[in-house]
């Protein structure tokens, strides 16, 4: 079963209030929407009440709308466009019901339409009153479907309209919040909303956007992006909850307005033999209390850079799970190497030479005489750039019994690390 | 158990083998290593880390005093996209907190909390209770909890102790004109459970 309604009004809305009621909604025209009903006498009873229901809420949306409801798509939409107030067309009486409303709702060409005003023929059921067959034979195909339309008869499925999916929810405070605990609160009800209306369309969330809008006119906007696309409310609460303590809104919470961004939802099978690792809403749950634990640049995944220079690395993120066609069937073996303790910053040193060689090294807490050594290996780069470096590195064992790596650069020595 | 590091360079001999035949780290137990600066307690760590994200494992590292280097992991073989470091700043109980929250959010092979820079005061300060809490995080997880130091500290919670002791430096080359550090010999002795029974592993890396 289906609905029309056509209203003078905008377009837009015409959508919005069809959309309240179905998700199959078509947009017939400028001024004319479709919408699929079917399932609707579940919640407001007979076809007449749907249409009741459906003008009502054209009225509360100021809207003047006239609504049609029939079985067949094509004559609801022209009972709308031909009748004012609300028409209910009974199943297998259309071409009855249509019977006095002009051919232009047709639209047919103007070709068509002076051929069938020369013939006398001005409203439905002329056009219906005439045999199929003269007709197909003098008029074609367009003829046909013409005759079918003014039946009441035609086999149009409904189209419906493709719109952008857009995940918001918003709501205002009855006072400013200015706690997290409260805050939080909304932000669970909204969190829940977003996460039922998403499980409705099978997805999930791959984003959140969150704004505050405060007391002192101000705004507040926080950004999560999640590794892979989730649905747990509670998880989101978590991570919402964690961001905005380390990072809280400087004035009291007049507003909030929260934005997901959909995703499809990820699809992983697990296995007895894939090794273990955690789970991405745990991984992202425990990076975000890391991260208010120590901060935001002191957790992640280490990755060196492509340079020379000793020491250089960056933070990624996150460690990067391998994907399948990554993963080696058997360990890496084992490269020998040295195992260095770094001391960062390096530290300031004092250095005794002797016939060019180290005989005694003090920096805060490194004391002592070098009973061996090696070097200086001598190392440079990036003097192509404005940060060159260029330094002395020497490898020494120290009376106190450790092994350190200590360098000289531009007259100063340093210590580097320690060696274990 | 978890095979503490196998390789052609990075050798482990086990000198009695049939005490402690699987020669590795116990899942879902805290293990110590300690032992002094130099003596070869990095190495080992970055044995085991090898090892586990060489079989596809996450590992974590609490680095209590920011002293991890990337390069000689890499250059032990830990594969560093599959290694997640939280760096503390020289703050033990923060160490602990990151350390409790890893092992109390799963999916990590192992868990490392580096404490071998750390003051042995600091360390000494950490309550009994920390450790009983680390210890049953981690109870009944697939989890390898290990906890490197200067001087064993978990007590009765540490079901695995192992003492590490330099023995001596590898030098080779003329000393004072082309000598080169090639390495470090490393002893490794289980000093719990069964003191009696201790298994020595001579560590070496050349």
């Amino acid at each position: 079963m289906f609905a029309a309604i056509h209203g003078d009004g905008d377009a837009e809305k015409l959508l919005k209030l069809a959309q309240e009621f179905s998700p199959w909604v078509e947009r017939t025209t400028a001024d004319t929407v479709a919408l699929d009903v079917d399932g609707l006498e579940r919640i407001y009873g007979l076809p007449q009440e749907i249409a009741a229901a459906l003008a009502r809420r054209a009225a509360e949306c100021r809207l003047k709308a006239s609504v049609a409801i029939a079985a067949n798509l094509d004559a609801a939409v022209h009972a709308a466009r031909g009748f004012a107030g609300v028409s209910v067309i009974p199943h297998g009486d259309e071409a009855k019901f249509l019977g006095s409303l002009p051919l232009t709702l047709l639209e047919p060409t103007p070709e068509m339409r002076e051929t069938l005003e020369r013939w006398g023929i001005r409203r439905f059921r002329d056009l219906a009153a005439l045999p199929e067959l003269g007709l197909a034979e003098r008029l074609g195909p367009q003829g046909l479907r013409l005759y079918q339309l003014a039946r009441g008869a035609g086999d149009r499925l409904l189209v419906p309209v493709d719109e952008p999916l857009h995940f918001a929810e918003e709501t205002e405070l009855e006072y400013p919040v200015e706690l997290l605990e409260p805050l939080a609160f909304v932000l669970a009800r909204l969190l829940h909303s977003l996460c039922a209306r998403l499980t409705s369309r099978g997805l999930a969330i791959a984003g959140l956007r969150l704004r505050l809008l405060l007391e002192n006119r101000g705004e507040h906007a926080r950004a999560l992006r999640f590794p892979v696309p989730m649905l747990d409310a509670s998880v989101f609460l978590k991570l919402l909850h964690l961001d905005l303590s380390a990072n809280p809104p400087p004035a009291p919470v007049m507003r909030v307005w929260l934005e997901a961004e959909p995703a499809k939802p990820r699809a992983a099978q697990s296995g007895l033999f894939i090794p273990i690792s955690p789970e991405p809403e745990k991984l992202e749950l425990t990076l975000a209390r890391l991260k208010s634990l120590v901060g935001d640049e002191n957790v992640g995944s280490p990755a060196l850079l492509d340079t020379h220079r000793l020491g250089a690395f960056q933070m990624l993120d996150r460690p990067r799970p391998l994907a399948p066609a990554q993963r080696a069937p058997t360990p890496r073996p084992l490269a020998a190497s040295a195992s260095l303790r770094a001391i960062r910053p390096p530290r300031p040193a004092r250095v005794q030479m002797a016939s060019g060689h180290p005989v005694h090294v003090q920096a805060e807490g490194v004391r002592g005489h070098v009973v061996s050594s090696a070097g200086p290996w001598r190392t440079s780069g990036d003097w192509w750039t404005t940060d060159p470096w260029a330094r002395d590195e020497w490898d020494v064992a120290l009376s106190d019994g450790a092994l350190y790596r200590i360098y000289c650069e531009q007259g100063r020595w340093f210590v580097e690390g320690s060696y274990d | 158990m978890l095979a503490v590091a196998l390789g052609r360079e990075f050798q482990f001999r086990i000198n009695r083998a049939e005490a402690w035949p699987s020669g590795g780290f116990p899942q879902g137990c805290l293990t110590e290593v300690f032992g002094p600066a130099s003596s070869g307690r990095t190495s080992l760590m970055l044995a085991a880390m090898a090892q586990a994200v060489g079989r596809e494992e996450v590992c974590a590292l609490v680095d209590s005093s920011d002293a991890f280097d990337p390069a000689s992991a890499a250059a032990a073989g830990v594969a560093l996209e599959r290694l997640l470091w939280v760096r503390c700043g020289g703050n033990a109980e923060r160490a602990l907190k990151a350390a409790d929250l890893l092992v109390q959010g799963g999916g990590f092979g192992l868990v490392v909390m580096d404490l071998a820079d750390t003051p042995i005061e600091t360390a000494r300060r950490i309550s009994m209770t920390s450790w009983f809490r680390l210890r049953r995080a981690v109870e009944h997880t697939p989890t390898v909890l290990l906890v490197v130091e200067q001087q064993p500290h978990a007590k009765t919670c540490a079901s695995l102790t192992l003492e590490v002791r330099r023995e001596r430096v590898a030098w080779s080359g003329t000393p004072g004109c082309s000598q080169l550090l090639r390495g470090i010999r490393v002893h490794v002795d289980r000093r719990k459970p069964a003191p009696a029974a201790a298994i020595s592993f001579d560590a070496r890396w050349l």
